[in-house]
């Protein structure tokens, strides 16, 4: 007996790999069936669902963009404060100090845009397949949902790097929210003031400031990520119980 | 003799579908796996090669000019030059992301599910194109066309202010006209469908087809103001001192 062997005929072994490796029907199903994380996938799946000239697998592109976000983006939060003292300092202490501190930042703006274009070209072929049809509604709507978390997620992270690019966008588009009718302070038919409306509750006051710079921390860092992975939870588990990946009828 | 014939056949059957339906393991986590290497490498080249944008330190009292949206919202900010606030940053949007949700509730036509198949969808394969061409188009303008104070520059020209910018007078139609305009844009959207007896509008009931074309409308008003403003020179379809439109 050799020691791969040994290690291999072990109860330590056997306890966390629970089948063996040679290539038959039913190893192949256990392999997908006994991983926690493989165990999305359906054990068999139509040839044309495999091709990438059908899925152009931008939904998957757009998950891993997102997990390299949530890497890169934990390793980050080792160099930032969101407070307006440092936020800018920790940016030019990430370009210059920290070991590979600039190009940590750069995955993480660049993958931000990945992901962005990517959700919206897997909105695209989803529609171009028709696959949004019944059974599948719900699914088109919690991904429409997960677009516009996409959207927002990468909005409040401009704002970190408190630089003018950053300062000024975040102005222009927390302005739009004191446009809303109704619950916005220069919006038509207000019925509330510069104190309670719309962007008094984005930004913590009425200017972009140090209340802002936190709001949109904490919604970038935690709040906004949370319900995309739940979101993302649902809409992996609603393609397998809405009839799996869509196929011609 | 014939029960053995049967019986092959109906092996060969169930053959020829898991072959169709082949094994998930291994071939489609490996894909799964080089696509995802292969994405990897590409962000690192990336992120190796051009290093995110830092400008100076935000100073609330130097205001920028321009102050762009990032890529994904500068569609909205280029709708602002054609709509008030109230309408093109929050409205606007969210009708589209309502009307996005609809979308599989308001298309009953069974045909074409997991394929790309154009022309058994004509009408919702277009309108969503147009729909999604236009969102691109706002976007190119806003990011790689429009210079200081908003005004438009081609890519290649130096954004300074030399002479082609004249100041336009902008009017307002007169409210009747707009609203007598904008009924007439209206009930001819409503009924044309039904006239030419297009095939999508005769399988839709009325609810969903009043959500359908009111959708569109509203989507296609867009353009319609675009070409107003900027041929027209009309700034306001409807004014009062409550609501601009």
């Amino acid at each position: 007996m050799t020691l791969k062997e040994k290690i291999m005929a072990s109860q330590i072994w056997k306890s966390i790999f629970r089948h063996d490796f040679e290539d038959t029907p039913s190893n192949r199903g256990k392999v997908i069936r006994s991983n926690v994380f493989l165990h999305l996938h359906p054990l068999r799946i139509p040839e044309h669902a495999m091709k990438i000239r059908f899925t152009w697998c931008m939904g998957g592109i757009t998950f891993f963009a997102f997990l390299v976000e949530c890497i890169t983006g934990i390793l980050l939060m080792f160099y930032y404060h969101p407070v307006i003292e440092y936020a800018y300092m920790d940016m030019k202490y990430l370009q210059f100090d920290v070991p590979f501190g600039q190009i940590l930042r750069n995955v993480h703006r660049w993958g931000a845009h990945l992901m962005v274009f990517t959700v919206m070209l897997h909105m695209l072929r989803v529609f171009l397949t028709g696959s949004y049809k019944r059974p599948r509604e719900f699914n088109w709507v919690i991904g429409v949902v997960l677009l516009t978390l996409t959207l927002l997620m990468s909005f409040t992270g401009y704002l970190l790097p408190w630089d003018q690019l950053a300062y000024w966008a975040i102005t222009v588009g927390t302005n739009m929210g004191a446009a809303t009718p109704f619950i916005g302070v220069e919006g038509p038919f207000a019925i509330v003031d510069k104190f309670n409306d719309v962007r008094f509750v984005l930004l913590g006051g009425t200017t972009v400031g140090a209340n802002a710079l936190l709001r949109f921390y904490v919604a970038h860092v935690i709040a906004i990520p949370a319900i995309v992975f739940v979101g993302c939870a649902i809409h992996f588990w609603r393609i397998r119980k809405d009839g799996g990946i869509s196929r011609p009828l | 003799m014939a029960e053995e014939t049967a019986a092959a056949l109906k092996a060969k059957e169930r053959a020829d579908k898991k072959k169709k339906n082949p094994h998930v393991w291994p071939e489609l986590p490996f894909k799964e796996l080089m696509c995802a290497v292969v994405v990897m490498f590409v962000l690192i080249v990336w992120a190796l090669l051009l290093d995110a944008p830092l400008g100076e330190i935000a100073t609330p009292s130097r205001t920028e000019n321009p102050a762009k949206a990032p890529w994904y919202f500068i569609g909205l900010q280029e709708i602002l030059v054609y709509f008030d606030p109230w309408y093109s940053g929050v409205v606007l949007p969210s009708i589209i992301m309502i009307g996005l949700m609809a979308i599989p509730y308001l298309d009953t036509n069974p045909k074409g599910v997991g394929e790309y198949n154009f022309s058994a969808r004509k009408f919702a394969m277009v309108n969503f194109l147009i729909g999604y061409f236009m969102w691109m188009f706002a976007i190119v303008v806003g990011q790689f066309m429009r210079g200081p104070s908003w005004l438009f520059f081609w890519p290649w020209e130096v954004w300074d202010d030399s002479g082609h910018h004249d100041e336009i007078t902008l009017f307002n139609i007169d409210n009747k006209t707009s609203i007598i305009a904008l009924a007439i844009y209206a009930i001819v959207g409503f009924a044309l469908p039904k006239l030419l007896k297009m095939k999508w509008a005769k399988n839709l009931d009325w609810t969903r087809y009043t959500i359908t074309i009111s959708l569109l409308l509203l989507m296609y008003l867009v353009p319609v103001k675009v070409v107003l403003r900027q041929i027209f020179h009309v700034r306001y379809l409807i004014a009062t001192p409550w609501i601009n439109f």
